[in-house]
């Protein structure tokens, strides 16, 4: 059993180092979503990072690729590689590139980072485990941008369709894209009341950034196996979570400039060092 | 037998052997000849709807569990409306996906100007990693499947739907990656991939009896092209015509041309010359796009007057 709490401090300050070190990166999207990597690489999935590709493992696919430093982090801190590789990313010839890459990182289950792509991949994995009997659980994270793609309406009618129960999708609902806020660029509101409208079983969860909430929503999901419905999990997150100014970059932050100062003054602080 | 009847025949056969060989629709299993496969292997066969984006993407999950999916639609819808999905799920992910665009060229007939791809070898040959392939014959495609099935990476197929006269023999031996040379001469080659291959080698008969005599090399795969074969019958004939149904900017005219590049030898080409497609019968459009024997033998006397 890992201390959650711990895990997501280890995910977040791991993740503001290597886009420290580097000094630029997606770093409002990886911080918003650092409970849910926790919940679902420390407790929720079935893996052993001593064997990344193991028969009959949940996998995780994270569509929105962009965030693949805090999945890095995640699997870093769950034993897939050594720490000290994360400092490594974007560098020229890294396993750790911006975008999550299967052929390239122990742990990653697919390829993405073209958005819309690696959702319908992910219910093509589904529907893989579906097909072969073996019981894994599938899980996907969405970006709430990346849900005005059309190939994420086409997945998720397929999905439903297809009553792939086995597939657990999550949206980092976290009101923002890269031009302005979601609502002002083009508003995917009513979220829920959407999902529900193409099949889904729909879990609301009030702070996406609160990992007791987002365990809990992932236990709920696990247990409407069985029910013929894929299940979406709303999480009403805050990007640039953990770090007060990124946070208040607002729409800013989505790829913004970090120095390793700055970063190691973040880290002190989640810490509760200084 | 129509191509597509032969080609839906092999994927049961494959599918029989392998119950991870699968094949996803987009509404056109009907179109492609597959339907009647739906009830055979429910398992195996899924329809996505009309979404090809989806199609593309699922092929890909699909392929990271196991499966060796075969996706189909009409050439534009399975190349240019999903070149993307092809280019970052399929190809950059190097999953073991088969791409099969149905109707290729003028064979879209009367779907049109909409549904004519002219264009779908330029642009899928600019992607890495991707096999390019075009059946001239039923042998051929016979031979192919099997092969192309178990190739470890993603190919894209360009597949004439109907009845196709027999260009290869039942001695035939595939090879991918190897052109086949269906006749030899002195004068020229003619490289010429698909269903046109027939065309080329009536136009060299043709050409015999005025005293010019063709080679016809027929280039199944454009991707990666054979390019020792190429060069080696180019030196020897010292003219070159190349022939297709597509357009003469991407397709086998500029994979013969980047081939030959350092050669100084003469190019001509019978293709579709930059321009769209439009509605009618096949033997319409060719006349109208000058995909015919009379042009190809008009273009080879061409090519031979500009030998040096």
């Amino acid at each position: 059993m890992y201390d959650l709490k711990e895990v997501c401090r280890d995910i977040r300050c791991d993740t503001l180092r290597c886009i420290g070190h580097l000094g630029v990166g997606h770093i409002g999207g990886c911080l918003s979503v650092v409970e849910l990597l926790a919940v679902l690489y420390f407790e929720a999935m079935n893996i052993d990072p001593a064997q990344p590709k193991m028969a009959g493992r949940d996998r995780f696919i994270c569509s929105k690729g962009h965030a693949g430093p805090a999945v890095y982090a995640a699997l870093a801190n769950r034993g897939y590689f050594d720490r000290t590789e994360l400092l490594t990313l974007n560098r020229g010839g890294t396993q750790l590139p911006s975008h999550c890459d299967m052929n390239r990182t122990p742990g990653v289950d697919m390829t993405t980072g073209s958005l819309g792509q690696g959702f319908s991949c992910a219910v093509g994995v589904a529907l893989g485990s579906k097909l072969e009997r073996d019981g894994a659980t599938i899980y996907t994270l969405i970006g709430d941008g990346e849900s005005q793609e059309g190939q994420i309406w086409e997945a998720a009618m397929f999905a439903a369709a297809k009553k792939l129960d086995n597939l657990i999708a999550f949206t980092d609902y976290n009101k923002l894209q890269i031009d302005d806020t979601v609502a002002k660029v083009n508003d995917i509101a009513p979220l829920e009341k959407k999902w529900a409208a193409f099949g889904w079983n729909v879990i609301d969860v009030e702070d996406g950034n609160d990992a007791e909430q987002v365990s809990a929503a992932v236990k709920l999901a696990k247990r409407a196996r069985g029910g013929g419905k894929p299940t979406m999990v709303i999480l009403n997150t805050r990007k640039g979570c953990g770090v007060r100014w990124i946070e208040e970059l607002g729409a800013g932050n989505h790829n913004c400039k970090l120095s390793e100062e700055q970063a190691e003054a973040a880290i002190r602080a989640i810490r509760g060092e200084g | 037998m129509e191509m597509r009847a032969v080609y839906a025949n092999c994927l049961a056969e494959l599918m029989e052997r392998d119950r991870h060989v699968c094949v996803l629709d987009a509404d056109l299993a009907k179109a492609s000849g597959t339907r009647g496969l739906y009830e055979r292997f429910p398992d195996q066969m899924f329809d996505c709807g009309v979404a090809e984006q989806n199609m593309a993407s699922i092929a890909a999950g699909l392929s990271s569990y196991g499966f060796r999916p075969w996706i189909e639609s009409f050439t534009p819808f399975a190349t240019r409306r999903i070149c993307d999905q092809i280019a970052i799920s399929i190809a950059y992910a190097r999953r073991n996906v088969k791409i099969v665009g149905t109707d290729p060229g003028i064979a879209a007939e009367l779907n049109g100007g909409t549904h004519m791809s002219m264009e779908d070898i330029g642009v899928l040959r600019s992607i890495p990693g991707l096999v390019i392939f075009e059946p001239a014959d039923a042998v051929q495609l016979r031979a192919a499947m099997p092969v192309l099935n178990a190739y470890d990476g993603p190919v894209y197929m360009r597949l004439f739907r109907k009845e196709l006269p027999d260009v290869f023999g039942a001695d035939y031996r595939f090879e991918l990656f190897r052109a086949d040379t269906l006749r030899e001469g002195r004068d020229l080659t003619i490289f010429v991939s698909g269903f046109l291959t027939k065309d080329a080698l009536d136009a060299a008969v043709r050409l015999e009896a005025e005293g010019v005599d063709a080679e016809v090399v027929n280039i199944h795969t454009i991707k990666p092209i054979d390019r020792e074969s190429v060069i080696a019958s180019a030196r020897r004939t010292g003219a070159v015509l190349t022939v297709e149904n597509h357009s003469v900017i991407g397709g086998l005219r500029s994979a013969v041309l980047e081939a030959l590049a350092e050669e100084k030898i003469p190019v001509c080409a019978v293709g579709v010359r930059d321009r769209f497609g439009e509605v009618g019968t096949l033997p319409y459009l060719r006349e109208a796009l000058g995909l015919t024997v009379e042009n190809i033998v008009q273009t080879a006397r061409k090519a031979v007057g500009l030998k040096d």
